[in-house]
């Protein structure tokens, strides 16, 4: 039996950042919330605190901080032509679960992407023309510019505390920071993060190469910092258990250290951990949404009225939600026609490990954060002639010092066995003065025909619903891009000195058991034709106007750096548009 | 919400102009609005409501006392169970006389040797506020001590020996924000109601007032000023405690966090600033001087000094300066220094959450590490702090950390 | 923020005792099996010596062991090795046939001697052909036995102690790992010098303990 609950004026389903800005947001202009969250409560002193936050098995090898898979997953498969299976156990990403949701366990790398990213096949059309695009690529514009997003990047990063050096403020270049970024209203809040000796070196190399390099922006502390909320951070101690794990000492921004404080202070918000939502109910006209229905821990059903649904789980999961409640059309990779799942991405993630003479270096990769490092973005986007090279997209490429943990990072040079005395040598030798970069080449994947998600007709969870079932491989113009940017990186650290060196190059077939990042994207896209996109510019759902999406699944394809500022941004300039000027006329905000 | 499956409960803001009141004229509104502010000065809802209930004043919570636990009344406006059939006579006895309607003696957990130090008027503010808020049918058993303590006929004697009545009047020697600051300190906040030295018979020591004492597993520190563990902390300091939970050296957590929250918090700069000023002005006993401080040994300093590297450094740094308003400079927090070591070792083996204030919203935790280190580690860890940082505080023994930890572990709260 | 006190999520500490999930011949095999996976050296004890059998023993009574949290309904179907794992084996079970097929293998090409009992040279030459896929198990895949304890080793010899390995911090000592120390501030500047501080586990140090006490 489903027992009705009181009406809300809105329920969000996920309580990760966009849940949590967007609750912020909407409680503060005035509105009853009420938030979803299928995870556990989580809290910095009780389940992440330094007495033992830094335990590499337990939440890096066995996930503690992540989704179960048998709580829910998702299936698999490169072809169209193949059977999907389950992903048993998380490899080449980690779902989030729980309040705070990835915010909890990111690195922090903070970016904002290329004013180019948003325009992109308009851009790349216009320098390349259209031929120079592959077929069955599916690049979209975003339906909004960079120029819009500003103010809501600007907002994010200080809200976080986020570290970093501009490089471009009001149109002025600004030496030591990236010069290739879109021009920011004023600096980072913080000054960048202190840089370890590897960093340094690369960032050296580099410079004699020409390149301008410049620190990771990272949501760690350099200083304490209280935000505009009135919440206050700790510096980072570079303890190096970032991604993965909960920060211990309160100097990663996360929803816990930034929102959530004075989110929980509010009486018009309540929340609700350990609740899956499992479908969003439509009225009979099948073009409102009426609220959500959830599941609680002792499997009993509830429904939850609201005017206005926020639907903002992570990206995989926000798709099969729409799909499920049947909203938006299918997305069918045969006909072409459909967007519910289409344009569904992930990264082109590679990495260059490099030995150095044991005698003269040691590195000290233990001395760690989840985003200190140094980085070059001549490789990235469109800041360099595609023309030449035969593909498009690129990544931003540093020496990103994230750990020295000795179970996931303890590289040994090639040839070595993978056991034995001599590996037991070679890891000893080589712990201190080899450089592993926690992020490397961090490639853009761009959106193709055959890549998307739907259901899968055969492996259902928990409930018995049908699982996402996601199909994707890499296309050639990925696989280019990635040896092209792993070529030019690791002549960066040829340029160190270092004696060997091991190109790490992406290849396919898109393997699921090997870790790249979490940032799938895509699948419930926003854009400027319903034809073609599930979201109108504001992430407004063009078939049920009550219904925003926000998160990753937003993104028409994945640029080539980490998305959450730019996801933090369009959840602000989201709600931006519900408190400005969907509140005052409720309905589709788009005629199109 | 609480850590676990729940189901977060939504705080629905007080109405003053709810109930009875709100057919008052506007002079009467002034006088709830003056008596609304008046029973958060005097942290009624502290003993009056159980914390996190939908029904404030509805009574019930256990207060311990050093003699058995008493429950606080319902003090809503029902007429069966709670004060609505009361005058506001009797009302006014039992607030600044400690007498019931029925003529018996109340026991000093309700803090009527400091409510007498308001006035009248006062008083009858308070009353007119509580009238407002919703009657809530809530019978309490008040009186749970064991005998004799369970005699109300012994307060009469308690009375004599403990109980001076007697509205606050001006020090006209003294400017007027002093003497606000007395009036509340010594009149509705009762400050030394736990700060101040007791008896064997829960009175008051008065010529040690605000020295310190130990109530509920915690110690409240000696806030005496001029000499004593916050003799550092200048008036804006003090003041900013009170408002906010949170100053550049201390953070409000256990008791004192409850009292912020629910009281000083919600008092104006002003009357925070006035509390400050005047205790300021309370002078103590020099720092280390009530007792030669037994000083750890060389081996119990080491081994102290390496767990607070390895595990206290990340959040209140090498020097133990902390970070200003959100984790405390050891130097300079008084819990740090007391002669008795409770708070500090209940801190450390369990964890405290400081205050959430709506200045200082950020409330973070010392997580908890009695799980982690066994009784020496402990007692080392506890001794160097208090060796380094905390003015001559005396070390700490493992026989203290066990006891310690037996007492909380049979704690409820 | 929410909060109770006391931590609601503090680890367990893996204590020394009987084994809780081998029998003991197969704890013998471990044994073994771990000692030339990580072999002693002069500097450094081997797997066996610093616990990784220890280790495996516990993680395979606990949650691993029993593949608790991972998705676990079928149909079993074996896909592309893109597609990740898909067996219906739990580790625990991998490992109780994986070690009886490794007995029967062992036994059948050497004249009766189980694995313990072969020479350290002809140890490396049996795994070495289960690694190369050249020898067949009944139950279970050799090779993804073999691939499985070449994760489960190294974790143990360089996870925290408390989980059962990583014995008196050996594996972190041998690498200059500094183990739970929270706070590099003071060493974030000093380049190209190597951090000098021994390791610290969730546990502690001998250091914490006043030595007198």
């Amino acid at each position: 039996m489903v027992r009705k609950l009181p009406a809300k004026d809105v329920v969000i389903v996920g309580l990760g950042w966009t849940g949590s800005i967007m609750a912020y947001e909407l409680a503060d202009a005035g509105l009853d919330v009420m938030a979803i969250e299928r995870g556990p409560w989580r809290n910095t002193a009780t389940d992440h605190p330094p007495g033992y936050a830094a335990d590499e098995l337990r939440y890096r090898i066995r996930h503690e901080l992540f989704l179960r898979p048998e709580q829910t997953t998702f299936t698999f498969r490169n072809k169209m032509s193949q059977t999907a299976l389950p992903i048993r156990t998380w490899g080449a990403f980690m779902p989030p679960n729980g309040v705070g949701g990835g915010g909890v366990h990111w690195n922090a790398e903070t970016w904002r992407f290329l004013p180019t990213d948003f325009v992109l096949r308009t851009h790349l059309t216009q320098r390349y023309g259209a031929g120079f695009l592959p077929d069955d690529m599916t690049i979209q514009d975003w339906g909004v510019t960079y120029d819009d997003l500003e103010p809501h990047y600007d907002r994010f990063e200080y809200l976080c505390g986020t570290s970093g050096q501009a490089g471009n403020v009001k149109g002025q270049i600004v030496e030591g920071g990236n010069p290739f970024e879109g021009p920011r209203s004023r600096h980072y809040p913080n000054p960048p993060q202190d840089q370890p000796f590897g960093a340094t070196l690369f960032a050296k190399a580099a410079r004699d190469l020409g390149y301008k390099p410049f620190p990771q922006p990272s949501g760690n502390m350099s200083r304490a910092y209280q935000n505009p909320l009135g919440v206050r951070l700790g510096p980072c101690t570079f303890c190096g258990f970032c991604e993965w794990f909960g920060c211990g000492n309160y100097s990663k921004a996360t929803p816990q250290t930034t929102i959530l404080p004075v989110l929980l202070r509010k009486p018009n918000f309540a929340a609700r951990d350990n609740s899956e939502v499992t479908r969003i109910n439509l009225d009979a006209s099948g073009k409102r949404a009426t609220g959500v229905t959830f599941v609680d821990t002792g499997g009993n059903e509830w429904e939850q009225p609201a005017d206005l649904v926020i639907l903002s789980a992570y990206t995989i999961f926000n798709v099969q939600l729409l799909l499920l409640s049947g909203i938006g059309k299918p997305y069918d990779p045969v006909g072409n026609s459909g967007v519910i799942g289409r344009n569904f991405t992930h990264q082109t993630i590679s990495d260059v490990v490099s030995f150095f003479d044991p005698a003269k270096f040691a590195f000290n990769p233990f001395i760690a954060s989840g985003s200190i490092g140094m980085c070059i973005d001549e490789f990235n986007g469109d800041n360099f002639d595609h023309g030449p090279h035969g593909f498009v997209g690129g990544g931003y490429m540093g020496q990103v010092q994230t750990n020295g943990r000795p179970i996931e990072t303890a590289p040994v040079p090639p040839g070595t066995p993978r056991w034995g005395a001599q590996w037991k040598k070679a890891v000893k030798e080589n712990y201190q003065s080899a450089l592993k970069p926690g992020t490397g080449v961090h490639g853009s994947m761009y959106s193709y025909r055959d890549v998307y998600v739907d259901l899968d007709p055969t492996y259902k969870d928990r409930f018995g619903r049908p699982l996402a079932r996601m199909t994707i491989d890499f296309h050639d113009n990925e696989l280019k891009q990635n040896a092209f940017l792993t070529d030019k990186f690791a002549e960066i650290f040829q340029a160190m000195g270092a004696r060997q060196i091991v190109k790490e190059y992406r290849k396919g077939p898109y393997d699921v058991t090997k870790y790249q990042t979490t940032h799938l994207c895509g699948g419930a896209i926003m854009g400027t034709d319903p034809g073609t996109s599930a979201l109108n510019r504001y992430l407004q759902s063009w078939d049920v106007p009550n219904l925003f999406v926000t998160g990753a699944s937003a993104f028409p394809q994945n640029p080539g750096y980490n998305p959450t500022g730019t996801v933090a941004a369009l959840a602000y300039w989201a709600a931006d548009a519900i408190r400005n000027r969907y509140l005052k006329n409720p309905g589709q905000l788009i005629n199109a | 919400m609480r850590k676990g499956p729940t189901i977060a409960v939504v705080l629905i803001a007080l109405g003053a102009s709810t109930g009875p009141g709100a057919s008052a004229d506007l002079q009467d509104f002034a006088a709830v609005e003056r008596g609304r502010y008046l029973a958060n000065a005097a942290d009624c809802g502290s003993c009056h409501t159980i914390p996190g209930s939908e029904h404030p004043f509805s009574g019930g919570r256990p207060i311990e006392t050093p003699f058995g636990v008493l429950a606080a009344p319902n003090i809503t406006p029902d007429r069966e169970t709670g004060i609505g059939s009361w005058t506001n006579n009797e009302f006014d006895a039992a607030v600044r006389r400690g007498i019931s309607r029925n003529g018996a003696r109340l026991y000093p957990a309700m803090p009527f040797p400091y409510y007498t130090r308001m006035s009248r008027e006062d008083v009858a503010d308070i009353r007119a506020y509580l009238n407002t808020i919703a009657p809530v049918h809530n019978a309490v058993q008040v009186n749970r001590l064991p005998f004799p303590f369970n005699l109300r006929a012994a307060m009469i004697v308690w009375d004599r020996l403990y109980f001076t009545p007697g509205e606050f009047h001006d020090d006209v020697s003294k400017s007027k924000e002093w003497n606000r600051g007395a009036y509340l300190a010594q009149g509705p906040a009762h400050c030394g109601a736990c700060h101040t030295p007791k008896t064997v018979l829960g009175g008051d020591k008065p010529s040690e007032a605000l020295r310190g004492y130990m109530l509920q597993g915690w110690t409240a520190p000696d806030i005496t000023s001029g000499q004593g563990p916050l003799r550092n902390w200048s008036v804006d300091d003090i003041a900013e405690y009170l408002k906010a939970g949170h100053n550049k050296n201390a953070a409000a957590a256990g008791l004192m966090g409850e009292v912020v929250d629910l009281s000083t918090s919600k008092m104006t700069d002003q009357d925070t600033r006035a509390i400050a000023t005047y205790l300021k002005g309370v002078t103590g006993m020099a720092p280390g001087s009530s007792a030669t401080a037994d000083k750890a040994d060389k081996d119990v300093t080491a081994a102290g000094g390496a767990i607070f590297q390895d595990l206290c450094s990340a959040c209140h740094q090498q020097d133990g300066k902390g970070v200003a308003n959100m984790f405390p400079n050891l130097s300079e927090a008084a819990t740090t220094s007391t002669q008795d070591p409770a708070t500090v070792l209940r801190v450390i083996l369990q964890g405290a959450q400081s205050v959430a204030t709506d200045r200082e919203p950020t409330g973070p935790a010392m997580p908890a590490f009695g799980w982690q280190l066994d009784d020496a580690q402990l007692a080392a860890v506890a001794s160097y702090v208090r060796g380094r940082f905390g003015k001559n505080a005396p070390a700490v023994s493992a026989d203290q950390v066990r006891k310690a930890r037996a007492a909380l572990t049979a704690r409820t709260d | 923020m929410p909060w109770t006190p006391f931590p609601t999520s503090a680890p367990d500490f893996e204590r020394p005792g009987p084994w809780q999930f081998f029998t003991t011949d197969e704890a013998t095999a471990v044994e073994a099996i771990v000692d030339r996976i990580i072999p002693p050296d002069p500097d450094t004890p081997g797997g066996k010596d610093a616990g990784c059998a220890v280790f495996i023993d516990r993680q395979l009574k606990g949650p691993y062991g029993s593949a608790a949290g991972l998705y676990r309904l079928g149909p079993y179907t074996k896909g592309t090795k893109e597609q990740g794992p898909q067996s219906a084996n739990t580790p625990a079970e991998l490992y109780r046939k994986g070690l009886a097929g490794l007995d029967r293998y062992c036994k059948a090409n050497n004249g009766g001697k189980g694995f313990t009992q072969l020479s350290a040279e002809q140890q490396d030459g049996v795994l070495k052909k289960i690694e190369a896929g050249e020898v067949k198990f009944d139950e279970v895949d050799a090779q993804g036995f073999f691939d499985a304890l070449l994760k489960d080793v190294p974790e143990g010899f360089f996870s925290d102690p408390i989980h059962g390995g990583n014995k008196n911090m050996v594996g972190w000592s041998m690498i200059g790992f500094p183990g739970i120390r929270y706070d590099y501030r003071d060493w974030i500047h000093r380049h190209n010098e190597r951090y000098p501080h021994p390791p610290v586990s969730i546990a502690g140090r001998a250091d914490w303990t006043p030595h007198k006490s």
